[in-house]
């Protein structure tokens, strides 16, 4: 009989005051005590709803239970097989708004830590041989995926598994996307990302860094001149927003993503050992209240900003970070301004940032996003006096791709019109799925996506439909040319 | 990882690089770049794709040691290879055909305008290339540019050789009629205080002029912001929207403080690069 406990049990964290001045992992994982005890709080309900409130279905109870009954192997075997990514899930999903929404405990108590749960067999995983080894390719039509993130390593794993060569394009020097350059090696450990990867070289599957499709190779060119058979397009949303404000060029502003990139990906927390600077003031401003700003704002403490700070025109409530993040974040000493408004970058004489000038808000009614609408209060203007300001105000999908293919359709928000289901395209043969699609969303959803469009493209190159194959066919099987 | 074939020193600062990369040569156009980097650790640096080699598979650059980077790319030789060379990136020059088309190079900044002035020469346009250096010892690549357009005009401000003084007083002397007449576009690439007075020159007598601007990038491909540029009032990102844009419309004075962004930490890698070469030579 499962024991029932009222609280979950808590993930252990390192101190706030040490944690926010280096870049190790805040959340040291469970011990095996804690899973034990954590997982025997699940019920093994007869309808397990959380499943209902996984994206990607990942049978809860059933692995939950064989942490429970000590049966590691069995657990992370039926994580893997569900979802590809589950060490970096375990860390980055909003299970509180997914899964552990779900959970029936939470009628009465909190919900199992489902979340935690996953993240301690991903680890336990990477502690042992690699289960899994070379893919024997017994298809001979070789796929390509464009870009290295979530939804471009889950659907690469996957055609591996089919059975498919595959060749992932990464425009970058590095593989991994956002996972590399957006998430901080605090709540992502970059060697979480290299197994991950390490694990799809073992399997067979190539990546080859520098190579922009839209511009190294065209779409078109991917059938007619490298003879693949489809393409799986996991570009992303990587082009960031800005706020079109006065003061906006001033030296000292920069995107959450040239920030996050300036340190994750090129390490400039290392300058100069590494060649890459990142300036960071004695305080910051980071504008927006998602996942993207609490990691620029914690990031930047960590890069040394005596005050950090959250700027957001509505309040903590239509806040979209997690709320681990955000708790994380108030330890760390991060100070919230909620509602209120920024309306100029202020030039402190030199050209640099000397502050941001804001106006408080008032919430109105709800607006088109279902969201209370930010009102301004007349004459409640005043200047945060600060050296940086970070805008994280949400990014949309790069359009390299799309400006140099034709017949590849987009919404007018700049996202990829595909099939919910397969990930088809505008294009035969051409699948989609992640942010490309649906504009800047979760890991899970993009794993998911990537996930599903393997499989449709195996079903299109098995089915063999006049059609489903495309005007283009099969290009010339021409070998892997010199980059 | 992308070959070195060939190098030459143009000037003490300056080196010429062929470079072994097909899918890049095969795609490359008149205006674009290439985003490099040479060590773990290393810095994405923009490079302006000077020419290419369609058969051959090759593109050419010629960098300036002015930091750390580029004086590490400096240090490679012949039989070399270039950890990171990624492109074509931005967009190509797009000119009207059939007028007078006027490349302004300045130091190394010449360079760029192999591709161009092959480009516009080939189908059918007028073209001028005029080269500024301060002295005939900096003057790069004259001789190559000369079989590839219909004039070359040199100017030095020592006057060393070819026209003695700066290349917008030649440029507005064409402007007003002097041989080899007004250009119906200008194209200028080189330091940014050049690109502004060519622009300033061009402005009056409304010849149209792109400029080639070379901001701060980080990744290069449209993800950072960190490369944009204020013209006509938009910011506009080098990298996806440029790196070619109407000089008349550029902000260069934010241009040239934003440049200045990391001057400190620029010298300061640059120093600890000397220090440890020095110390590797004792």
């Amino acid at each position: 009989m499962p024991i029932k406990r009222a609280e979950k049990t808590p993930m252990p964290v390192r101190e706030p005051q040490v944690r926010a001045h280096d870049f190790k992992e805040v959340n040291a994982g469970y011990t095996a005590s804690q899973a034990a005890f954590e997982s025997e709080r699940c019920l093994r309900c007869q309808d397990p709803v959380c499943v209902d409130g996984c994206p990607v279905s990942v049978p809860i109870p059933e692995f939950i239970h064989a942490v429970a009954t000590g049966d590691m192997a069995g657990a992370a075997r039926m994580l893997r097989a569900s979802n590809p990514l589950p060490a970096i899930c375990g860390r980055v999903c909003p299970q509180e708004s997914q899964c552990e929404a779900e959970c029936s405990m939470t009628l009465r108590f909190n919900s199992v830590a489902i979340g935690h749960l996953e993240r301690y067999v991903a680890d336990w995983e990477r502690t042992q041989p690699p289960s899994i080894g070379a893919m024997i390719s017994t298809r001979t039509e070789k796929v390509a995926v464009i870009g290295s993130g979530p939804s471009g390593l889950v659907c690469a794993g996957e055609l591996a598994r089919l059975g498919y060569p595959v060749t992932i394009y990464e425009a970058l020097h590095a593989a991994g996307g956002v996972l590399r350059y957006g998430i901080p090696e605090f709540r992502l450990p970059k060697a979480i990302l290299d197994w991950e990867i390490g694990l799809l070289n073992a399997m067979g599957v190539e990546i080859i860094c520098n190579v922009i499709i839209g511009k190294t190779l065209t779409l078109d060119e991917m059938f007619n001149k490298m003879g693949y058979a489809a393409v799986f397009i996991g570009t992303g949303a990587g082009l960031p927003q800005f706020l079109g404000i006065p003061g906006e060029n001033l030296n000292g502003v920069m995107s959450a993503n040239e920030f996050l990139t300036r340190i994750n990906l090129m390490r400039g927390y290392d300058f100069p050992d590494s060649d890459t600077p990142v300036k960071v003031g004695k305080r910051v401003a980071v504008i927006g209240a998602g996942n993207t700003a609490m990691d620029a704002v914690r990031t930047s403490l960590r890069m040394g900003a005596e005050e950090a700070l959250i700027v957001y025109r509505r309040s903590d409530k239509e806040m979209s970070a997690r709320v681990e993040e955000y708790h994380h974040a108030i330890e760390e000493g991060v100070k919230f301004n909620w509602l209120t408004n920024p309306l100029e970058v202020i030039d402190d004489g030199s050209g640099w940032v000397g502050g941001l000038k804001c106006q408080k808000m008032k919430l109105g009614e709800p607006d088109a996003s279902g969201r209370a609408r930010p009102i301004p209060i007349e004459g409640s203007e005043f200047v945060i006096p600060v050296e940086n300001v970070v805008l994280a105000i949400g990014t949309t999908p790069n359009p390299l791709l799309t400006r140099t293919t034709s017949g590849l359709l987009t919404n007018k928000k700049g996202c990829l019109v595909a099939d919910e289901k397969t990930g088809l395209t505008s294009k035969s043969l051409v699948f989609a799925g992640g942010d490309a699609v649906t504009g800047a969303a979760t890991v899970i959803l993009a794993a998911g996506a990537g996930k599903r469009a393997a499989q449709a493209i195996h079903d299109a190159l098995v089915s063999n439909v006049p059609g489903a194959r495309g005007s283009q066919g099969v290009g010339p099987q021409a070998s892997t040319p010199r980059f | 990882m992308p070959r070195i074939l060939e190098t030459r020193r143009l000037t003490p600062v300056t080196k010429y690089f062929r470079i072994d990369a097909p899918l890049i040569a095969a795609s490359a156009q008149p205006g674009q770049f290439v985003m490099l980097r040479v060590r773990d650790g290393g810095e994405r640096i923009p490079i302006t794709i000077a020419d290419y080699d369609r058969e051959a598979g090759t593109i050419t650059i010629v960098v300036q040691e002015v930091g750390a980077t580029t004086k590490r790319v400096c240090a490679l030789e012949a039989g070399d290879e270039i950890l990171d060379v990624a492109g074509p990136l931005g967009g190509k020059i797009e000119i009207p055909p059939g007028g007078h088309v006027c490349g302004v190079g300045g130091g190394f900044g010449s360079a760029a305008l192999l591709c161009l002035m092959r480009t516009f020469t080939a189908r059918g346009d007028m073209t001028t290339a005029i080269l500024g250096a301060r002295s005939k010892d900096l003057l790069i690549l004259a001789d190559e540019l000369r079989p590839l357009c219909n004039n070359v005009e040199i100017c030095t401000d020592d006057g060393s050789v070819g026209f003695k003084g700066f290349v917008t007083q030649r440029l507005a002397q064409m402007i007003a009629g002097d041989w080899p007449g007004r250009p119906d576009h200008v194209v200028a690439i080189g330091p940014m205080a050049m690109m502004r007075a060519v622009a300033e020159t061009t402005r009056g007598p409304a010849v149209k002029t792109l400029v080639s601007m070379d901001p701060l990038m980080v990744d290069g491909t449209g993800m950072c912001g960190g490369c944009r540029v204020n013209v006509g009032g938009k910011a506009q990102f080098a990298c996806v929207d440029g790196p070619c844009f109407d000089a008349h419309q550029v902000d260069f004075d934010v241009a040239m403080r934003r440049n200045k962004a990391y001057v400190k930490e620029e010298k300061q890698a640059l120093d600890r690069l000397t220090c440890m070469a020095n110390r590797e030579a004792r």
